[in-house]
């Protein structure tokens, strides 16, 4: 099947103008006859339900936390980017479209990354109206600051916890549908396969996680909004429960599979501590704002610090290298995410590493609270401050900005990031891939969308700080709900979905055998066990720099992993009541599919582009020497993988991005 | 009033309310009784007039008698739904770790001070109620200092009415500060007001401990 | 370290439910709470026993989703902390550590350390959101300015997670600080202004009817919040609901 994206004709900017007058629309009385699934409840799936459910048809929406309100959209810190221009530096729809095509590295697709843009301000808009409490300035306006890779203030935040707070907001929207009778929520389900009647998306197989019971669900349309998959590397920013199940159940039911390989590897995370590690926390992006980042000039201060014989503090300023700054002075500690995650891994890897892993960098931010401590005493009148005040004064306003962040980083590591440097190292956060959407946000099963994270739309092979949670608000609140119309303007006659049909027997008996399957394994090691050991693969050999040998090797040691799992995974409990060992076994037996395909993307994109580093494509010389080094000749589309069993035998399909309204060129951030 | 009295808010401000009638009476009392330390008419000419004015005797002693059953009433109906909202126990609740002693006990101060009324009406209410409207005794405007004296000379009275005293001064501390909170006043002048309301449920108890032990050792 | 686990085990809801005894060893300083749970867990399940169920997502304090009694306190005995946050460096070798689901009428037990906090979600479908449609056609962000200190209020107070810690504090299981700060939030804005008459008698009468007890304002719910929540949510709550049910 050749891929269409189907992009509207005409002018970049009137696109989506154009193509939302020109769409079907259902009328309201038949609005109440259709059902639409959304499964997954964070950004995308909370909006997404509530608009759909404002504009009169009877949602369903489906998530495996105890209440929608807990999707992991909730712990985004830093920001949601908007093209307001609200302090006058310069910005516009187009330079955020800009921004984004190009912090993507050119592997975005222009129509969609433009309709994102276009819709960002009202956003805002709209979210203020909902009562989100963003930052405000003393003349009671919106406040803003700056993110990573872009050269204007267009991010609108509410101290570190603006996932939260958007999050709570696109959940009191829902409530408010509840109330009304529109939405029914079915927590602590989980979506376990996609049903597809006649080629067509219609309906799901849930497990009810209390009981157990497996139950049908029948619907007109299927939303996914379920998130990234960057638990197939064991530790993440990710939630516990994150997983890539319903997608990935699309993808077996039909649904392409984009870009796998495209991950984010967050700069500013707590390092690891130790074996037992569950998870890792991520520090906001908007910390580089303040923080310089640092690495001892010296191989043998950073010994010394490793052994604890040296402090930060202690080291000289001309004994320090703010390598970031040195090596990119245009953005400096500003640089996007995968420039900075690369260069604290090169650092690292070079022996400067200041943790006892050795895998650690410094976050200083004694500088800004020099900075903010003189400002502040200028303007509150304090003339010869001393130096106690010049630092209780900029401490004061650091706290203001990040104090939650600070409070969770002394938690954590039992260290006072005020006196001394904070210690990050990058980690996964994000996934720009996944399932495979037309303009539409449809797949390419009829019926089927995808939203926020789950899709592969927006980002191209690298994300911008801050605008995860404008695609995932975009998505839902203003995009689907024209989109998903147009589609059931012709369902208008199909009736109430049977979900007593042998589509539907067929796609419960399936499920049935699986957990069967996990639970009769019989085996001797745990689900974590795999989970571990797949985290592992995955890191080494399909991380942050990636080769060859490598990812040939990944690809051979997950399939005989994959193996080993059905063979011998220890799933202990029953089918019939709350078994959390048999939600996280079906969680990474899907991953383990998944990470394989993960790896032959890899291989098969023998360029660096974005969050995809490819140790054979590096810049031989010139200014840029050894950054990353695009293959625009060979790569420049968006790779879409279909299904055929056993992942190596998945099947490309290349979408050629078409770049009209933008040159193409090297992204230099020097 | 049924229908608005079932929410829990109007409950607690309904606690909250007729807990401040009762520290005002408090103060009232008090104030009365403080005479009795100075001058022995002054007392008696106080008292004679509570005990006699009409508007006193049948408008406010009805009010009071309403606001202290309201009161304890209440407050029985509050403890056991608050009991019965948690039906099965935690094994260890470390509740001092979160809340002070009196803030958690206000139930048992609470009993205390309601046991003391009980000694208090039949030291003097009863004896009042009973002179006054079933003897229908003559009145003298001078009997009521003598009477009150003569109560203190027993130790274990004083004993008694001095360990009342702690727990109600126990029971203010919480109670009165806590008053202001049920009736939605939290604001910059909290603080202040918190300190005047925990001095008060200190001073005042002490003071009417000491009127007690003043009587007991001078007579 | 060693340390002894006292833990609640209970099959289901119906089940009446018991607590055990789990003696672990090889706990580390710099373990998360749950990381040393899932280092029982991962012996349980060798054994071949069923592990201890517990609720937890995103491990980073801002989900809600883990609980936990630890010791007679909610998230244990650190500060401003949920229980994924809490470190093992707050206890010590030898120590006895009893661990228990938040127990509340409210909060019924789904099985072992996992409760079911749903009545928190009806009240917030009782009216916990502003009646704006979604379309994004409403004003200008800006067009309304906002009082920099009533924001910044409304802000603190929508940071509650709804972790259900304050009703696990409470002596009287009672949810005040849970709904005084979503009432709170609206209440701050000029956006909610208008239906804060409905919003905040509609909450409170979702409140009661859950069953969760009466505030009597011991202050355990503020001390015990991880996001720091404040008693004033719940002083400006009284005050809406009685100017409500005078003028409303």
């Amino acid at each position: 099947m050749a891929l269409d994206s189907k992009i509207p004709k005409g002018p970049l900017a009137d696109k989506w103008t154009n193509h939302k007058n020109k769409i079907n629309l259902v009328n309201p009385a038949n609005k109440r006859n259709i059902d639409i699934i959304v499964v997954g409840t964070g950004l995308a799936g909370g909006s997404a339900a509530a608009s759909l459910a404002e504009l009169g048809y009877n949602v369903k929406t489906f998530c495996y936390q105890d209440s929608p309100r807990r999707a992991h959209s909730i712990a985004a810190q830093g920001g949601i980017n908007a093209a307001k221009n609200y302090q006058g530096d310069g910005d516009s729809n187009y330079r955020l479209f800009y921004d984004t095509i190009k912090g993507g590295d050119y592997r975005s697709r222009e129509a969609n990354v433009h309709r994102l843009a276009e819709v960002s301000g009202n956003i805002i808009d709209q979210c203020v109206a909902q009562g989100v409490p963003f930052a405000r300035e003393y003349g009671g306006l919106l406040d803003n600051r700056s993110f990573g890779g872009v050269l204007v203030s267009r991010t609108f935040y509410a101290k570190g916890q603006t996932g939260q707070q958007l999050l709570l907001g696109a959940y009191s929207a829902m409530n408010r549908q509840i109330n009304r009778g529109k939405i029914q929520a079915y927590n602590r389900h989980e979506m376990l396969d996609l049903v597809k009647v006649n080629g067509k998306a219609r309906g799901i197989i849930a497990r009810n996680l209390i009981t157990g019971e497996i139950e049908r669900h029948a619907a007109h349309a299927v939303v996914l909004a379920t998130g990234g998959y960057g638990n197939v590397f064991y530790l993440s920013t990710n939630a516990m429960g994150s997983n890539v199940m319903a997608a990935w159940r699309a993808h077996r039911r039909g649904a392409y599979f984009a870009n796998p390989c495209y991950t984010q590897i967050h700069p500013t995370c707590i390092p690891v501590s130790g074996d037992h590690q569950s998870k890792l926390t991520l520090m906001s992006e908007s910390l580089r704002n303040d923080g310089r980042i640092w690495v001892p000039k010296k191989k043998e201060d950073a010994i010394a610090i490793r052994e604890g014989k040296l402090k930060p503090t202690q080291l000289a300023e001309e004994d320090r290298d703010y390598y970031l700054e040195r090596r990119y002075p245009a953005f400096g500690n500003l640089v996007p995410r995968d420039v900075a995650s690369r260069a604290a891994k090169e650092r690292c890897d070079a022996g400067f590493g200041v943790n006892k892993t050795g895998e650690a960098v410094y976050l200083d931010f004694a500088a800004a609270i020099q900075r903010y401590g003189k400002e502040k005493a200028l303007t509150s009148g304090i003339s010869n401050p001393s130096a106690e005040k010049i630092l209780e004064l900029g401490e004061a306003v650091i706290e203001n900005k990040y104090g939650n962040l600070f409070q969770m980083y002394e938690k954590i590591v039992d260290e006072n990031p005020y006196k001394t440097p904070m210690m990050i190292y990058p980690a996964v956060h994000y996934t720009m891939g996944g399932l495979w959407v037309d303009y539409n946000l449809q797949t390419t099963i009829p019926g089927c969308y995808a939203a926020g994270e789950a899709n592969f739309s927006d980002h191209g092979a690298n994300r911008l700080g801050a605008s995860a949670l404008m695609q995932g608000l975009a998505d839902g609140y203003f995009v689907l709900p024209y989109t998903i119309g147009d589609y059931l303007s012709n369902d208008i006659r199909t009736g109430k979905i049977s979900t007593e049909t042998p589509e539907f027997d067929e796609a419960e008996k399936e499920v049935k055998e699986r957990i069967g399957k996990l639970l009769n394994a019989g085996g001797k090691y745990s689900v974590d066990y795999f989970h571990k050991k797949l985290g592992k693969i995955m890191w080494n050999k399909c991380g942050m720099s990636r080769n060859e040998a490598d990812l040939k090797e990944a690809i051979e040691e997950i399939a005989a992993l994959r193996k080993e799992f059905w063979q011998n995974v220890n799933v202990p409990g029953t089918a019939d009541s709350l078994n959390t060992e048999l939600e996280k076994a079906g969680r990474v037996a899907d991953f383990l599919e998944l990470g394989e395909l993960f790896a032959k993307d890899a291989l098969n994109r023998n360029e660096s582009c974005g969050g995809h580093f490819r140790e054979e494509s590096v810049e031989q010389s010139g200014e840029q020497k050894g950054e990353a080094l695009r293959d625009d000749e060979n790569f420049m589309y968006a790779a879409a993988w279909e299904y055929k069993g056993e992942p190596k035998e998945a099947i490309l399909h290349k979408e050629e991005l078409v770049y009209e309204n933008i040159e193409v060129k090297t992204r230099s951030y020097k | 009033m049924g229908g608005i009295i079932q929410s829990s808010i109007v409950r607690k401000v309904a606690m909250a309310l007729s807990g401040l009638f009762l520290v005002f009476f408090l103060l009232q009392h008090f104030s009365i009784n403080l005479a009795s330390v100075f001058s022995e008419d002054a007392f008696n000419a106080a008292s004679h007039f509570m005990g006699t004015n009409p508007v006193v005797q049948f408008i406010l002693q009805p009010i009071l008698i309403f606001g202290v059953v309201f009161h304890f009433v209440m407050g029985f109906v509050l403890e056991a739904r608050n009991r019965g909202a948690r039906l099965v126990k935690y094994a260890q609740y470390n509740g001092a770790a979160n809340a002070s002693w009196m803030s958690r006990n206000m139930i048992f101060s609470g009993l205390a001070v309601l046991a003391f009324l009980g000694l208090h009406f039949y030291d003097f209410w009863i004896p009042e109620m009973v002179h006054k409207y079933v003897k229908f005794a003559p009145e003298d405007a001078t009997r009521y200092y003598a009477e009150t004296v003569e109560k203190f000379h027993s130790p274990v009275r004083t004993i008694l009415y001095v360990i009342s005293f702690v727990f109600l001064a126990l029971h203010l501390l919480h109670g009165f500060a806590s008053s202001f909170q049920s009736v939605g006043v939290n604001n910059k002048y909290s603080t202040n007001i918190q300190k005047f309301a925990k001095a008060f449920a200190v001073v005042i108890p002490v003071g009417f401990i000491f009127i007690a032990l003043f009587h007991h050792f001078n007579h | 370290m060693k340390l002894l686990l006292k833990i609640w085990r209970q099959k289901d809801a119906s089940d009446k439910g018991q607590m055990v005894d789990y003696p672990i060893d090889g706990v580390e300083e710099d373990m998360s709470f749950l990381e040393m749970l899932d280092v029982l867990n991962e012996s349980l399940i060798n054994k071949g026993e069923e592990p201890v169920v517990f609720d937890h997502d995103c491990r980073e304090g801002i989900c809600g989703m883990c609980s936990l009694q630890i010791n007679g306190e909610p998230h244990g005995p650190d500060r401003k902390v949920t229980t994924c946050q809490l470190h093992m460096r707050m206890f010590n070798d030898g120590d006895t550590i009893t661990i228990e689901p938040f127990r509340a009428n409210a909060f019924p037990v789904v099985k072992d350390l996992m409760v079911d906090r749903s009545a928190f979600d009806r009240i917030q479908h009782a009216g916990g959101y502003i009646s704006v449609n979604t379309s994004g056609n409403t004003i200008d962000a800006n067009a309304i300015p906002v009082n920099k200190d009533n924001a910044d209020d409304a802000f603190n107070a929508a940071t509650c997670i709804g972790c259900g810690a304050c009703v696990a504090a409470c002596k009287n299981a009672s949810a005040m600080l849970f709904t005084s700060a979503k009432v709170s939030q609206y209440a701050l804005l000029p956006q909610g202004k208008v239906e804060a008459v409905d919003r905040v008698k509609a909450m409170v009468a979702q409140m009661d009817a859950e069953g969760f007890g009466n505030c009597t304002n011991t202050g355990a719910c503020e001390i015990e919040c991880p996001k720091g929540i404040s008693l004033e949510n719940i002083a400006r709550m009284n005050r809406e609901y009685l100017s409500a049910s005078v003028l409303g």
